[in-house]
């Protein structure tokens, strides 16, 4: 009895970590090459606020922090948009407050930072059916999305002027892209953590593209080491008992770290990652 | 009168506070070809920008197809536009056919595939560049004037009635600027498009061009090029302070100044 209980939740666990690691990847080719990836650390911070306020309205948190997050992510959008702020800027503002309503809510609360840290940093075999329903779905949503508007995005990314000179909604797909983000974040939250989700979006995508100099290709590759980041991740922090959002995170970095070998020519490439990654961490 | 394919009315641009474009009223009309000259900063690039609805204007009208430039919608298909400078990625893993493909993403559909016409409008517009070696590399591995021709060919592959050129031949070598303005002049005249070119080859202006612009902050001379392309024209603009130009049926009055700020 004991046993099949571990085997759905492994099950479950190894469903949640795959729909993590490929959302995360696919997203974080566009992330990296749009220069987002500030956002998706802001925005990934941002879903504490949300977390907190499910604990506090006791909805699961999950569902709080989905529109918690797109919110946030609008209003990103928006007070750059209007020019008022450099986008940097906004990330940082919304980044603070966000985190800082998060633990005034938290406070109001007695005695469940347990589970709240799972939140924080990851606990991938703690994932209800309810949770993976809702990851399902986002993850769906954010794959749809991106296939039917894949050559939109491509264009958004590659070159923005260009994007709106030839009539694309420019403005609509960004509002769109941000969405995405904000979805992808929150159905990664419980497998790597508040704070690591946004190295997830980075890592996968910035090895991708060590290795070829196809778009399609490198989206194929980052989900591929998305997913295999997220399972080595899944399988250590089981058997060893060590926190998965750590494992998957470390596991991705090492990953990263042998594309870029393998790609010795990418030196301008290697560059770049370099202060994507030193972004990530500060 | 048909109407005009571009109608600037006394339009001013400011990049905050800064006056870029002051007065400009302009109107090019259905297949001519309009040169744009003026020294480095003397608001040739905002021009094209403002007419393509990227900067907007603080005071006049601006009609691009009797539209203005936002409320364009479908007839952006009907506009090809190369950029002076763009900001692209060269990191970016993207090869040469996608990114002249691209160039169709609007002219295709939201959420539609390329069609078959589409990639055959890549590949002629490839081969107008002689670029067609080149499709299935990385654009950012080309040189310099490689990514302009590539850049040329994704405004032509869009087979546009209106293309707005800015420097297109800054980074050709000599045979290739003389053979890509040699096919500009020809397509011209076939096919009966409307150019705008900027640049700074008052050669090519004065062989090719049907009207000249000479922008300076303020349009210092608009015109026919035999009456533009004068001495005193060319000083007016990169030179002395004021001059008085007739040209055409309207006498204009033109004053320039060496510098725009100090107007
Ligand atoms: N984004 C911007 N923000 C502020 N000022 C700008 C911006 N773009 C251009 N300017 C200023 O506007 C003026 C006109 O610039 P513009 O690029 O239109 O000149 P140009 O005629 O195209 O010059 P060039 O021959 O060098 O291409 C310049 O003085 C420039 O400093
Ligand atoms: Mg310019």
């Amino acid at each position: 009895m004991i046993d099949l209980m571990q085997f759905t939740f492994m099950q479950r666990a190894l469903v949640a970590a795959s729909l993590t690691g490929a959302v995360c990847a696919l997203i974080g080719v566009f992330v990296v090459f749009r220069g987002m990836s500030f956002i998706g650390a802001g925005i990934s911070h941002a879903s504490f606020g949300g977390v907190a306020l499910g604990f506090v309205l006791n909805i699961n948190p999950l569902y709080t922090a989905i529109g918690f997050c797109v919110l946030v992510a609008w209003l990103i959008g928006w007070v750059t948009e209007i020019g008022r702020l450099r986008e940097d800027a906004a990330v940082g503002i919304f980044f603070a407050s966000t985190m800082a309503m998060g633990v005034l809510l938290v406070s109001l609360i007695k005695g469940y930072q347990i589970d709240l840290f799972g939140y924080i940093f990851g606990n991938v075999l703690a994932i209800s059916r309810n949770d993976l329903i809702a990851m399902a779905v986002l993850a769906l949503l954010v794959f749809l999305v991106i296939f039917f508007f894949y050559k939109e995005f491509l264009l958004l990314t590659f070159d923005a002027e260009m994007a709106a000179v030839t009539g694309l909604p420019v403005k609509w797909l960004n509002f769109l892209m941000l969405t995405l983000m904000a979805f992808t974040i929150v159905l990664s939250i419980k497998a790597v953590g508040i704070v690591l989700v946004s190295a997830l979006l980075v890592i996968p995508a910035a090895s991708a593209v060590q290795l070829t100099a196809h778009f399609k290709k490198a989206i194929i590759y980052a989900v591929f080491i998305g997913v295999v980041s997220c399972w080595s991740g899944l399988f250590l922090s089981a058997f060893l008992n060590i926190a998965s959002g750590a494992t998957i995170v470390l596991t991705a970095t090492a990953v990263f770290f042998i594309c870029t070998f393998l790609s010795p020519q990418r030196r301008k490439m290697r560059r770049r990652i370099g202060t994507l990654v030193k972004t990530q961490n500060s | 009168m048909t109407t005009p394919v571009i109608d600037l009315q006394n339009v001013s641009v400011a990049y905050q506070d800064k006056i870029v474009l002051q007065d400009i009223t302009l109107s090019v009309s259905p297949g001519a070809f309009l040169g744009i000259l003026g020294p480095n900063g003397s608001g040739k690039t905002t021009l094209l920008r403002t007419m393509l609805g990227l900067t907007d204007p603080f005071d006049g009208t601006v009609r691009v197809f009797g539209k203005e430039p936002k409320k364009l919608k479908r007839l952006r298909e009907k506009i090809g536009y190369v950029p002076q400078q763009s900001h692209i990625d060269l990191t970016f893993p993207i090869q040469v056919k996608d990114v002249v493909l691209l160039g169709r993403a609007y002219k295709m559909g939201l959420g539609k595939r390329p069609h078959n016409q589409d990639r055959e409008a890549v590949e002629e517009a490839l081969e107008l560049v002689h670029m067609t070696d080149f499709a299935d590399e990385q654009f950012g591995r080309l040189s310099g004037g490689q990514r302009q021709r590539v850049l040329i060919a994704r405004a032509l592959a869009l087979q546009p009635d209106l293309l707005m050129l800015d420097e297109p031949t800054a980074a050709l070598d000599v045979g290739a600027a003389e053979s890509f303005y040699e096919w500009l002049h020809n397509t011209h005249k076939n096919l009966g498009l409307t150019l705008v070119l900027v640049t700074h080859d008052v050669g090519v202006v004065s062989r090719y061009v049907t009207a000249i612009a000479c922008l300076n902050k303020r349009l210092v001379a608009h015109g026919l090029p035999e009456n533009v392309l004068t001495e005193e024209g060319l000083q007016a603009m990169y030179g002395c302070d004021a001059v008085f130009f007739h040209h055409g049926k309207v006498p204009h009055l033109v004053v320039s100044t060496r510098d725009p700020e100090k107007t």
